[in-house]
């Protein structure tokens, strides 16, 4: 019944040439106007990372994971950037490498933030002792280092791709859980939840209706700096062996296989790892942005 | 009771019974071995014999109670365990945990301790001068250049460094290779580039951190007061500002230290140093269950040590609980 | 020192001209665009004269008192004009000039004291920090003499309250003692910026007299900023009303509370000449019957608690912080259950717990708050807002729903227009006319108005009032009203119920509970009320000099 009720939510505004809908994106326009040139970088960067993960298959030269030459071929010529040390392209393996190192990754994130997020938002709106409990075990689950625990759990699992995802985000929920349920229970003492209450409404509707758009600009910031610190964390995993295994391509361990070139002076591995600090920095000064932009004071 | 002492009593207690928890968890983590464990760990050629004979050893025929209190006992006695590597090949002499642990874990804490002895200074007073001239173009330049420190994966800063500070311009040594008998001098030239990595990371979260922390205190309206009273910049800083910013620099430091602590696994490993996280990481791709589980604890122990001293500096500063009502 | 100087203001001699502000303007930073906050303000000051500065929210007094020391917050900046203060134009001195004549010669004492103290350091170290700083006296002469203030100020203890952290001191003494803290060096000028906002009544009066007779005794220039026009008239040789900025008139206190020009001005006490006509109560609608409740195991809130709320009719609950009123709401609403005590609504007792009521019985009561920016979601618009218990309740949708919505925005004399709004988009006034809808569109028969004008500004108040009466009247709903202020009080309820610690002190009819005798407690409450008689508190002190007992409740 709410549902078909939220659908004809706004017929007055509808009556009129949507006006609220129009400014809203000419605001959007303004502030991005606005917007310094670092967080402009940082938008640029991550919509051609987006466009390279989706169009891999079409941009990279060579298959992901076939042997097309031999091993450690120099620049240029019939591979851009030379081949990785069993002969594989490497700018290929850089293209696939977008794909799938920012997609497990972004999965990862999503995956810790639907469970850290909503216990958090339970928490925060039925207090008492589920709140009690599931902040106990969230404690002892962060007074363990994160990438201390993943270690210790992937060596009982075994790495798997399903088993990284998992791991890393059920570790990464605990700080999702904390930054959700300490913003929703500043929105939850707000005088309007308990008119909701008073009213009788249920906890559903007070979750979506009156808590969630509240506390969205936080939980986007949060959202950022959680996706970096993830794809840090699975990245650094990777490079060292536990991570996403061969033949996928995966910056982390392209990093790793092809570490020796270094003392050679050769800079190739470092692309893949330059490949990983980029993005991070792109998210990070678009974070960055928002958070100066949303919190509304100025420092 | 004198309420400071009864709240660090307190803390204290939590402290213990989150290293307990963690402790339980730590070992119970054994209970979700999958089924083909123990073939993962000796090859495929073992036999059925040899196979049972390592479940028996590594004790997965007792009820995971029983082994905790083993396995904790043990520990308390300062005895880890063996390594599985010692396991399995019934000849082959035993290697204890807490042998291997002991002197890579010194060689750890010296290197955590170097880059902490820089770092920590260095990034307060970075954080201070972004703090009190904020918005000004040292403090936006300091912004910038922290947020992409803090992007980077520390192997990327570890090979830019290697490149350009071991192989283009060959000043230190790439492998921080270090061996107990070796000069002081000889062992912080080994160990530059780690260091300077770990410093890298380090200085740009804890001055963020700091400044944050700082800003946050400058905002207080009794520093406006103590403005309107005419103190001058400095009183206000160290008379006003100081006093009431111990408990958050110290959570500031805590918070870095054990940071720290992680991120020397991925340094060790880019460096092949000696440490304990190499060893970890060696000990995770074996599917070494003692040792990772050695490991995990001393790390999880000094992870909550840190905190507590955290905690317990924020307790002691707080004039509310040094002198109650 | 001089102790005669204890008559009446009038008697004061003024000096030559102290400060002088000419055209002023300040601008405030609003998303990177810097807008006008004080729009050329003249303001002048002889030695010895306190000139009230008074005015609503928004108006710029706060912003002009800082910068008659030269200073502006952060996110502010003086864009033009000048401030001299004897002879030194503040705006071009140097840093180091500015920055000696604070706290020696112009001092500074803040709204909210417990704030503004360093929780790092004792009251007695922040009191003669300035004075030692400059080296005006040694540390001994210094404490001596803060002691000696603290004395006159009439601060429990003064010798040994200097030893305490600010922690340890209550709001009403830590105001003393900042008071103290400004008057170590004999300044010329003290900035008094709403120093008396966030205290209770009873505990105002103390403060109020404590800094008219010190300001007094040192022939001290003020500048005296608050809302409150009864606060300021007995504090103020001169008063100043701002507006948005600007200066709407300015006179002596006398000729400005008996003939002000302005109509603005006439306006900000427009409360107090609103009253209601009593009406006789009838049938009970509410009647809380013997209720106890307590948080947790904590100490009790309320003990033995009796109210009754006559159908039709508006009963008051008066009292201050901590005397139980908002707790009294939470237990008729079933948000805190109770545990004694019942109930009884419409004659049938209520369920304790909100889970344990239905639909139909959380309609009937409904509820508006003191603050209209945390009751109304930021995110939902005015249609919303309004649209969702007509919906949840009445299930009208479409159509239907849209003509009601219609027909509270008329009740409530707000446009249709304002339906797609955003609660950012509406003023504080407007904001509550929206809760006050949403209220009425459960179609409740008991309406629980928590301190609901409180946070507004008093000509909007008015309107507020006169609105809520309006609907008594058509609708026949009956309020429960909580209050602080004795104004509202007398301008809205049939009867009144004076609490303190959590017991009802007093009930009854108004004319009877507003005329004397009076029990101790509503005595002290009622005459601790500022009035607009610029007497009354030398009258109070002398009347309460004269029964001394009747002080004792107050002294927190």
């Amino acid at each position: 019944m709410t549902e078909s009720a939220h659908t004809s939510d706004r017929p007055v505004a509808a009556a009129q040439p949507l006006p609220g809908r129009r400014s809203r994106r000419a605001r959007v326009w303004r502030v991005l106007r606005k917007a310094p040139p670092t967080a402009w970088f940082g938008l640029i960067v991550i919509g051609l990372y987006l466009f390279v993960a989706v169009g891999a298959p079409w941009l990279a030269p060579y298959p992901e994971s076939e042997l097309v030459g031999g091993a450690f071929e120099p620049w240029g010529g019939q591979f851009l950037l030379g081949t990785d040390q069993l002969g594989r392209d490497m700018l290929s393996r850089l293209i696939y490498g977008a794909r799938n190192t920012v997609g497990i990754a972004f999965l990862t994130t999503m995956l810790s933030f639907l469970l850290g997020g909503g216990l958090g938002l339970m928490a925060a709106i039925s207090g008492g002792w589920l709140d009690q409990v599931l902040g106990r075990a969230v404690d002892v689950l962060m007074s363990i280092p994160q990438l201390i625990f993943a270690l210790v759990l992937l060596s009982i699992l075994g790495s798997s791709i399903v088993n990284l995802i998992v791991v890393i985000a059920v570790l990464d929920s605990t700080r999702v859980f904390r930054l959700s349920r300490s913003v929703a229970q500043g929105v939850v003492v707000m005088d309007y939840v308990e008119a909701a209450r008073l009213r009788g409404e249920k906890l559903p509707w007070i979750m979506r209706r009156e808590i969630l758009p509240n506390i969205m600009p936080p939980l986007v910031a949060e959202f950022g700096l959680r996706f970096c610190f993830v794809f840090l964390t699975i990245s650094a995993l990777s490079f060292l062996g536990l991570g996403i295994k061969p033949p996928t391509a995966d910056w982390g361990s392209m990093v790793r296989d092809n570490a020796a070139l270094i003392t050679y002076g050769d800079v190739t591995p470092l692309l893949p790892a330059g490949a990983i600090a980029l993005l991070t920095v792109a998210v990070n000064f678009v974070v960055d942005w928002f958070l100066h932009k949303t919190s509304g004071l100025r420092e | 009771m004198n309420p400071v002492l009864r709240t660090i009593l307190q803390r204290l207690g939590l402290g213990i019974a989150t290293l307990f928890v963690v402790s339980i968890i730590i070992s119970l983590t054994i209970e979700m071995l999958p089924g083909d464990f123990a073939r993962a760990v000796l090859g495929q050629s073992a036999t059925p014999e040899t196979v049972a004979a390592f479940q028996r050893e590594i004790g997965l025929d007792r009820s995971p109670v029983v082994r905790y209190f083993n396995w904790i006992s043990g520990v308390l006695r300062g005895d880890f365990g063996e390594s599985y590597a010692s396991a399995g090949s019934l000849a082959g002499h035993r290697r204890l945990v807490a042998e291997m642990i002991g002197p890579r874990l010194l060689n750890t804490l010296f290197l955590a301790g170097a880059a902490a002895l820089i770092a920590v200074p260095l990034s307060l007073f970075l954080g201070f001068m972004a703090a009190l001239y904020r918005n000004s173009f040292f403090d936006r330049a300091v912004n910038v250049v922290s947020l992409t420190s803090i992007s980077s994966p520390e192997f990327f800063l570890a090979y830019i460094l290697i490149m350009f500070l071991a192989v283009k311009f060959p000043i230190f040594v790439s492998l921080a290779s270090i061996t107990p008998n070796m000069p002081f001098l000889d062992r912080l030239h080994a160990i530059a580039l780690p260091t300077l990595t770990l410093v890298l990371v380090i200085v740009a979260h804890m001055m963020r951190m700091t400044r944050a922390a700082i800003i946050n205190l400058l905002a207080s309206p009794y520093i406006e007061m103590s403005r309107l009273k005419g103190a001058r910049p400095m009183q206000v800083i160290l008379r006003h500002a100081l006093p009431n910013a111990w408990a958050p620099i110290a959570n500031v430091i805590a918070l870095n230290l054990a940071y720290l602590v992680v991120g020397v696994v991925v340094v060790e490993v880019v460096f092949t140093y000696p440490g304990i996280g190499q060893l970890m990481v060696d000990a995770v791709s074996k599917r070494d269950l003692p040792v990772v589980q050695g490991c995990a604890l001393v790390f999880a122990g000094t992870y909550i040590l840190l905190n507590l001293l955290a905690d317990i500096v924020t307790i002691v500063s707080n004039p509310r609980l040094l002198h109650p009502r | 020192m001089n102790e005669t100087a204890k008559s009446s203001r009038g008697a004061r001699t003024k000096g030559d001209v102290l400060l002088e502000i000419r055209n002023l303007q300040i601008e405030g930073e609003s998303d990177e665009v810097w807008q006008p906050i004080v729009r050329g303000v003249d303001l002048t000051l002889k030695r010895g004269e306190v000139l009230g500065l008074i005015g609503e929210s928004g108006a710029g007094k706060s912003t002009i008192g800082l910068a008659a020391m030269g200073y502006a917050r952060g996110g502010c900046r003086i864009s033009g004009g000048s401030v001299v203060f004897d002879g030194i134009d503040l705006l071009t001195a140097s840093d180091e000039t500015r920055r000696k004549l604070r706290g020696t010669r112009i001092a500074y004492v803040a709204q909210s004291a417990a704030a503004s103290f360093n929780p790092a350091h004792r009251l007695l170290e922040q009191t003669i920090e300035a004075e030692l700083r400059e080296g005006f006296r040694t540390k001994a002469e210094a404490e001596k003499d803060a002691i000696e203030l603290y004395h006159r100020l009439r601060l429990p203890n003064p010798e040994e309250i200097g030893f305490r952290y600010p922690h340890q001191v209550s709001g009403g003494q830590l105001q003393r003692a900042m008071t103290a803290m400004a008057m170590t060096c004999r300044p010329d000028l003290i900035i008094f910026d709403e120093p008396t906002t966030a205290l209770d009544v009873t505990t105002q009066v103390e403060v109020l007299a404590a800094i008219r007779d010190i300001v007094e005794q040192f022939h001290t220039a003020a500048i005296y900023i608050t809302h409150d026009l009864a606060v300021v008239a007995q504090m103020a040789d001169r008063i100043k009303v701002l507006r948005y900025g600007k200066s709407v008139e300015e006179a002596p206190t006398r000729e400005m509370l008996t003939s002000p020009r302005e109509e603005y001005t006439r306006s900000l006490w427009s409360v107090r000449k609103l009253g209601k006509q009593e009406q006789p109560g009838g049938e009970p609608i509410l009647q809380v019957k013997n209720v106890t409740a307590a948080y947790g195991n904590a100490v009790r809130v309320l003990s033995d608690v009796t109210v009754t709320v006559p159908r039709g009719r508006t009963v008051a609950v008066v009292g201050e912080s901590g005397s139980g009123k908002s707790t009294l709401a939470r237990v008729i609403t079933g948000l805190l259950p109770p545990i004694e005590g019942q109930i009884i609504f419409n004659g049938k007792a209520l369920p304790r717990a909100l889970k344990e009521r239905n639909a139909d019985t959380l309609r009937r009561i409904q509820m508006i708050y003191q603050m209209p920016d945390t009751a109304l979601n930021p995110r939902q618009t005015v249609y919303e807002v309004i649209g969702r218990p007509i919906e949840f309740y009445r299930g009208l949708t479409g159509a239907k729903k849209e003509a009601r919505i219609s027909e509270l925005m008329k009740l409530i004399e707000m446009d249709d227009s304002y339906v797609d709004r955003f609660p950012g988009e509406l003023s504080g006034g407007q904001k509550q006319r929206i809760c006050i809808a949403r209220a009425l569109a459960a179609e409740p028969e008991l309406i629980i108005c928590d301190e609901v004008t409180s946070a507004l500004d008093q000509i909007v108040q008015e309107g507020i009032l006169q609105l809520l009466m309006r609907l008594q009247r058509e609708l026949g709903v009956s309020y429960l009203f909580i209050t602080h202020d004795i104004a509202t009080v007398r301008a809205i309820s049939d009867e009144i119920v004076v609490m303190f610690q959590g017991r009802v002190v007093q009930q009854g009819p108004k004319t009877q509970v507003l005329s004397p005798p009076h029990p101790p407690y509503t005595e002290l409450l009622l005459s601790s009320v500022p009035e607009m008689d610029p007497d009354w508190l030398t009258n109070l002190l002398a009347r309460r000099k004269a029964q001394p007992e009747a002080m004792k409740a107050g002294d927190r």
